[in-house]
């Protein structure tokens, strides 16, 4: 992978920096976002608190006094900054294994999916195909966001892709699975939400305390797998 | 040995200064909403800046301290009230067992924070006691607190001899944290990434308009109502990690300010960024309030954060000896 791809690190505030590799959603530039991230979670810049992956970017959070120590006349963040620009000399051009592949079972059935029906009408394809669509590819895992274990995966087919909602449900349940753009997403927890959901899944990708936390993590794979009623009911009930 | 919920107020919270280490899963830092304010209430009993506090809006709540207790109050101003006589913020008071702590209106500010020397004893959740709501977990229960909760204190203490016949006694000195005394409308920010998004016009006016805090603002965020600050690019932006105090314009041209829960990501331009040592002055602003922005550097903003850290580790220090000398002699 290009270990060169351009980029400029600034300062949001006081205690946090960004690493920036431009705006756009690219499965490789994830990566390298990720290798760094777990470059830094194996050594940590002095004084870091922690390090957070997005599609494009890393942010990497730190304690002032901590940094101070040994910041001299620097402010914290110039410290920071010239210690992640050190950091990117270093050999972390590997990008990093795949995550862990899920295969995770949803079911598409009518009281789980309240937006399939607008999806089958606005893209002229039937349920079927829609679904076969949904499950025939392995999504990749960018980010984590919005909710506790909600992860931002992609992409999807342009054939199924929908824009977000323009008014957001006010109530989307723990476990549906939705589209926005190009990306698609479980909900982790009941949450107001402006996803399309098609479906729901009886997996718990979030369990606040189950070891770990959460399902899934960045750099994961994703594949879902279509289930009847019944089944969701059986594979619920293990796990309640 | 507990601090009991006689009645509970519209949102009391189990806090300490967050949750770190697990924003790459998507779970925010929560914690205080005025860390400055939570930080003065621990030293003024002692306590090191990481104990767990409550932190109180108003309407507030009734509590009976189940125990002889230590406590300190600061932050907002909601009159405390201690078996019926005033008391005030700022002092450590001790507080015999059957004492009842009371709010009778909000004077100035929105977070009130109640500290009780050597803490509280409940169970962390991801290294952390602040009470992460939607997740249900931490803090007490995972939830606000309700009538007939009881909270139960890490330490036994005696204040039999200290008090004498007194059902509570107010220690004559004061924490006179310097942003409490008043609270500025004056918000410093630095410019944020997407400072330069913003049109000529738009940054004037974000310098000198002012600007009001809409009944729309909770942990998560505060909705500002001002002048439309649309800017001219039409580019979509990729979400990217936030933090609090980041301030974001919306589409429509209005302004949100990330607050304790805020979201660990967000995709709205960040046009500024409030700086850490005016946190607690903003986390303070109630609805209907206004405020103003001027512009900083990372440098003075840093400058002011250290001698406000500064400032609370010399209270902290002093109040533990003080404390230390009058209860042990």
């Amino acid at each position: 992978m290009d270990s060169l791809l351009p980029y400029r690190i600034y300062a949001n505030s006081e205690s946090a920096i960004t690493i920036d590799f431009g705006n756009h959603i690219d499965r490789n530039l994830n990566r390298r976002v990720l290798a760094i991230h777990h470059f830094l979670q194996a050594n940590p810049l002095e004084g870091m608190v922690e390090s957070v992956p997005a599609y494009s970017s890393l942010t990497v959070y730190f304690d002032i006094l901590a940094v101070k120590k040994h910041a001299g006349e620097e402010t914290a963040s110039r410290c920071m900054e010239e210690a992640l620009a050190a950091c990117m000399q270093k050999d972390i051009a590997h990008a990093p294994d795949d995550g862990i592949l899920h295969r995770i079972p949803v079911c598409y059935d009518e009281p789980f999916a309240p937006d399939l029906s607008l999806i089958i009408h606005e893209k002229n394809i039937s349920r079927t195909n829609i679904i076969d669509i949904h499950c025939e590819r392995t999504y990749h895992v960018f980010m984590m966001g919005f909710l506790p274990g909600f992860a931002y995966m992609g992409e999807i087919d342009t054939r199924i892709a929908m824009p977000r909602k323009k008014q957001p449900a006010k109530r989307v349940e723990a476990g549906s699975v939705g589209i926005a753009g190009r990306q698609t997403g479980i909900y982790p927890l009941h949450s107001p939400g402006g996803w399309q959901i098609i479906g729901r899944t009886p997996v718990p990708v979030f369990d606040p305390f189950h070891e770990p936390v959460c399902l899934l993590k960045a750099g994961d794979q994703v594949q879902f797998y279509s289930i009847s009623s019944h089944e969701f009911e059986h594979i619920k009930s293990r796990y309640s | 040995m507990s601090l009991s919920i006689l009645k509970a107020g519209i949102l009391d919270t189990i806090q300490d200064q967050g949750r770190f280490g697990f924003r790459q899963f998507g779970i925010n830092p929560g914690g205080a909403m005025d860390q400055y304010a939570l930080q003065v209430a621990n030293a003024l009993v002692g306590n090191p800046f990481e104990e767990t506090v409550i932190e109180i809006h108003f309407p507030a709540p009734e509590l009976e301290f189940l125990a002889d207790a230590v406590i300190a109050i600061a932050g907002a101003d909601f009159t405390p009230f201690i078996n019926n006589r005033k008391t005030d913020i700022l002092h450590p008071v001790a507080v015999r067992q059957g004492a009842r702590l009371r709010f009778e209106k909000s004077v100035m500010g929105t977070c009130c924070y109640l500290a009780v020397r050597s803490g509280f004893d409940l169970q962390p959740w991801l290294g952390s006691h602040s009470t992460h709501i939607k997740a249900g977990a931490g803090g007490f229960k995972g939830r606000p607190l309700k009538k007939d909760d009881s909270i139960p204190l890490k330490k036994n203490i005696n204040l039999s001899e200290f008090a004498g016949d007194n059902d509570f006694l107010q220690f004559h000195w004061k924490a006179a944290p310097q942003s409490m005394d008043h609270l500025p409308e004056n918000i410093s920010v630095m410019r944020g990434p997407e400072w330069d998004w913003l049109t000529q016009d738009a940054k004037k006016n974000f310098i000198h308009d002012e600007f009001i805090i809409s009944s729309q603002s909770d942990r998560m965020g505060y909705r500002l109502h001002g002048n439309d600050l649309s800017s001219g690019v039409e580019e979509e932006l990729i979400s990217s990690a936030v933090s609090f105090g980041s301030i974001q314009l919306l589409p429509n041209g209005q302004l949100t300010i990330l607050m304790a829960d805020h979201q660990t990501m967000g995709g709205y331009p960040r046009i500024a960024q409030v700086i850490a040592a005016h946190h607690s002055r903003l986390a303070q602003k109630k609805p209907k309030e206004k405020i103003h922005f001027q512009l900083t550097d990372n440098k003075s903003a840093e400058i002011i954060y250290l001698k406000q850290q500064e400032d609370l580790r010399l209270l902290q220090i002093a109040c533990s000896l003080k404390l230390d000398e009058i209860l042990y002699p």
